[in-house]
C-alpha cells in the first residue's frame, strides 16, 4: 500500500518558542535501511516541501545516532521514543512527527528539557566529593546490587517516560519519573549512600515521588529498558520510612 | 515538616482509601447481606448498627470525615491528570484513567446515596422498606448498580495502588501477583453488593 519509492512525514513544526505550531508534509526519496533522522536530514538538503514550495530545513536535536545520549526524542506517530531507532520500514506511513508536548518547544522538534536536570538537582541525583585530594580507592560494592544498579545508570534523560507520563504535564508539578529513579542509583551507591535522607527528602518535596499514579507508561516506553515503576515503588517504601525517620526519629540527618 | 505538605497529603488520601474508608465499606456491604436472609434479618442488623454508642461520632470519624478528604482531594489529582490511553493503551494506564472515572462516579453516586438513606429519613434509621421502595424502581437499581460496582472497582483498584505507594509491592511480579488477588477482591465484593441489591429490587 505504501510508494516504496517515497516516504511521506507529516511534520508539526514551530518557528520560535512563542510563535504557533503549524503542519507541513514533505515527500523525500526512499532509501534502504533509512531512520527518522536520515528522513530529516535528507530534508534539510532539500527543504521542499509536499506542494513544491521551498521552506525553512526542520530543526531537529540529535547526536549520538545509537540511543544512548537521549537528545533526539520526539513524538513519532503519536508515542514519543527516539528518532535514531525508529526506522522508516517499521513505521506506519504518513510518518507524523510532532516535539514532544510535555517540554517547551525551541524550534520545530528540538525541546528545552532543563525540567528534568531541575528534577536531578531536588533529588540531589550526584556524590558529593569532598576536595579534589586523593580520596583512595572507594569503598566496594556487591556485584548484584551493582547489576541492577547499572541498569537504572543507563538513564540518558531522554524524558520519553515523561512524555507518557499522564500526571507530567502544565497542570501538575510532577518531576516525572526518571529523577525518581536517579534518586535510587545514587542511593545505591556505597558513598551515595552516605547522603541518602538528602536524595530520599527531595523527593518528598513538592512535585516529587507522590505525584506518580502508577499508571506505568514510563516503565513501557523507556528506550532503555530501566525498571522505573520498581524504582518508583522501592523509593515509596525509602520515603514513607524517611517521613516516619523525619517525624518520629531522633537523629534526623540519617 | 511543612516543606513536605503534598507529599504527606496524598500519603494520608492513599492510607484513608483503605484505613478506614475500604474497611468500612467491607462492613457495609457485608451487613447489608442481611437482606439477602430476610427482611427481619436486616431489619435487625440495620437496627444493631443505628445503635451503636458514639454512632454520629463514630460516623463523623469512621466515615464523614475520611471520605470527605479522600474525594476532594481526588477530584484535584483527577483534574491534574491528563489521560493518554489513545496513544499508550497500556493496561496499567487504562486502570489509572478507570481509577479516576469510578473515583468520580462513585462521589456523585455517594452524595445521592447518603442523602437519600441517612440525610432525608432524619434520626431513624433506614429500614427494608426504604430500600425496597427505592430499589423497585428500574432506574435507581441500575444507578445503585453502577454505583456499586464503581466504588467496588475504585476500592480494589486502590488497593493494587496502595500496595505501590506504601512499598509493599515493587518487583513487577509482586505487583502482578496483586493484581489478580484486586480482581478477586472486586469480583468477591462485587458478588456481595449486587446480590442484596436483587434481592431489594425484586425479593429474591
Amino acid at each position: 500500500m505504501a510508494d516504496k519509492q517515497t516516504v511521506t512525514f507529516i511534520i508539526t513544526r514551530q518557528d520560535g518558542p512563542d510563535s504557533a505550531p503549524y503542519k507541513e508534509t514533505f515527500n523525500i526519496p526512499y532509501k534502504k535501511n533509512m531512520n527518522v533522522i536520515s528522513g530529516l536530514m535528507e530534508i534539510r538538503q532539500n527543504p521542499v516541501n509536499a506542494n513544491g514550495e521551498k521552506t525553512t530545513p526542520v530543526q531537529w536535536d540529535m547526536n549520538c545516532l545509537e540511543e544512548v545520549c537521549g537528545a533526539c526524542s520526539m513524538v513519532i506517530n503519536g508515542t514519543a521514543r527516539q528518532s535514531c531507532a525508529a526506522l522508516i520500514d517499521q513505521l506506519e506511513q504518513p510518518i507524523r512527527l510532532e516535539p514532544m508536548s510535555t517540554f517547551p518547544v525551541v524550534r520545530d522538534l528540538i525541546v528545552d528539557r532543563d525540567r528534568m536536570f531541575d528534577a536531578l538537582k531536588q533529588v540531589k541525583a550526584w556524590i558529593p566529593l569532598d576536595g579534589t585530594h586523593d580520596l583512595g580507592p572507594g569503598p566496594r560494592m556487591p556485584e548484584k546490587k551493582r547489576q541492577w544498579a547499572y541498569e537504572l545508570s543507563k538513564c540518558m534523560t531522554c524524558g520519553v517516560c515523561l512524555e507518557a507520563c499522564p500526571n507530567v504535564n502544565d497542570k501538575s508539578n510532577f518531576i516525572g519519573p526518571a529523577a525518581l529513579s536517579q534518586a535510587r542509583l545514587f542511593n545505591a551507591h556505597p558513598t551515595g549512600e552516605l547522603n541518602a535522607s538528602e536524595r530520599l527528602n527531595g523527593l518528598m518535596e513538592d512535585g516529587g515521588i507522590d505525584g506518580c499514579g502508577n499508571a506505568q507508561n514510563c516503565v513501557e516506553v523507556c528506550p532503555k529498558g530501566i525498571p522505573l515503576t520498581t524504582s518508583i515503588a522501592a523509593m515509596n517504601r525509602a520515603t514513607n520510612i524517611q517521613a516516619f525517620k523525619n517525624f518520629f526519629g531522633s537523629d534526623h540527618a540519617h | 515538616m511543612a516543606e513536605h505538605r503534598e507529599f504527606l497529603t496524598r500519603r494520608l488520601h492513599s492510607f484513608l482509601g483503605v484505613v478506614p474508608i475500604g474497611i468500612f465499606l467491607i462492613q457495609h456491604l457485608v451487613v447489608n447481606h442481611f437482606a439477602v436472609y430476610g427482611e427481619e434479618n436486616f431489619n435487625q442488623a440495620a437496627d444493631f448498627m443505628h445503635n451503636l454508642p458514639f454512632r454520629l461520632l463514630l460516623e463523623f470519624v469512621v466515615i464523614y470525615l475520611p471520605i470527605l478528604f479522600h474525594a476532594i482531594l481526588g477530584v484535584y489529582i483527577v483534574f491534574v491528570a491528563r489521560n493518554n490511553t489513545k496513544n499508550y493503551g497500556f493496561f496499567r494506564n487504562w486502570m489509572f484513567v478507570l481509577q479516576r472515572v469510578t473515583g468520580v462516579i462513585t462521589f456523585v453516586y455517594l452524595i445521592w446515596h447518603v442523602w437519600e438513606t441517612r440525610i432525608a429519613i432524619g434520626s431513624h434509621g433506614a429500614d427494608y422498606s426504604l430500600m425496597e421502595g427505592i430499589l423497585s424502581n428500574p432506574i435507581m437499581f441500575w444507578f445503585y448498580i453502577i454505583g456499586l460496582v464503581s466504588t467496588v472497582f475504585h476500592f480494589a483498584n486502590g488497593l493494587w495502588s496502595f500496595c505501590v505507594t506504601w512499598g509493599i509491592t515493587q518487583s513487577p511480579k509482586s505487583q502482578k501477583i496483586v493484581t489478580y488477588a484486586t480482581v478477586i477482591v472486586f469480583l468477591a465484593l462485587s458478588y456481595v453488593g449486587i446480590r442484596t441489591l436483587i434481592t431489594f429490587a425484586y425479593g429474591v
